[in-house]
């Protein structure tokens, strides 16, 4: 599979996740968002690892393996992030009432 | 077309829809339940790529775990219903404008890129399994591995510290 056609599924996916963090006003779907952009990350660096394994293969039979180390410890980072941020929203909740993020910009005052 | 090629166009095809279904669907669940569908279509292209090991890591990490955490939090907070206040046209189509254009910088900058004729080898390869996987990370990554334990600690900590009523 020629690696522009990862790149492009990738890119399009890391796009509609920035559309959404920039229409939805719903802090729980805007994280989810986040979520979609790191994976659309992840598909392009196991799409770029493999693509390395397949010239560098030859020579090195583990060339490529790093990308996919890579992946797994954005994915690691991930799950941290997600029991961070998901008890941060809980608790805006309580505050609040709402997980609408307009109702944030109280913290000017 | 052979079956790599149609399941690569299917799976594409399946993650986009399911994305752009997550983005503009007006219920939380909904959106929750579309995201599954994504990261299950990422996770058959990882197998794909003879990922083997990353697209279980991926299926019961954010398919299982995070996911399910999402929609604890939001059946824990009632959020079920479709309420999204403050209603702002413009500001929607801002949003939409602003990933568009970021999405077209990025085509025109990487379409004439030399990386471009390069093949990501589907259905072959052994770096994908758990065994080489498991070499690599144990010898050459073994002190971030160990350092990601304590960032789960910590992360746990954090959790439970801004969770609990003060």
């Amino acid at each position: 599979m020629p690696i522009d056609n990862y790149i492009f599924l990738s890119l399009a996916l890391f796009c509609i996740g920035i559309a959404g963090v920039l229409t939805r006003r719903n802090a729980i779907i805007i994280f989810m968002c986040i979520e979609l952009m790191l994976n659309a990350v992840n598909l392009l660096l196991i799409a770029f690892s493999k693509m390395h394994h397949a010239t560098a293969g030859a020579v090195n039979p583990d060339a490529g393996i790093n990308g996919q180390i890579f992946v797994f410890f954005i994915m690691v980072v991930a799950a941290a992030e997600v029991s961070v941020g998901l008890a941060i929203i809980a608790m805006m909740y309580r505050n609040t009432h709402s997980v609408d993020i307009n109702f944030l910009n109280r913290l000017k005052h | 077309m052979s079956a790599t090629q149609f399941l690569f166009w299917f799976l594409s095809i399946l993650a986009l829809f399911s994305a752009i279904m997550m983005v503009v669907s007006k219920s939380p669940v909904h959106s929750v339940l579309w995201l599954i569908v994504v990261f299950f279509a990422i996770s058959v292209h990882y197998v794909l790529l003879n990922a083997q090991f990353l697209a279980i890591v991926n299926l019961i990490v954010y398919a299982g775990a995070i996911m399910v955490l999402f929609l604890f939090v939001i059946m824990l907070m009632n959020l079920n219903a479709e309420t999204e206040p403050l209603k702002n046209k413009w500001l929607k189509i801002t949003g939409v404008i602003g990933g568009g254009a970021l999405m077209l910088v990025l085509v025109a900058a990487l379409k004439d890129a030399d990386i471009r004729n390069r093949i990501a080898e589907t259905n072959k390869g052994e770096i994908g399994l758990i065994h080489n996987l498991g070499m690599a990370l144990f010898k050459e990554y073994v002190i971030p591995f160990e350092i990601s334990s304590v960032l789960f600690l910590s992360a746990m900590v954090g959790t439970v510290v801004i969770g609990k009523k003060e």
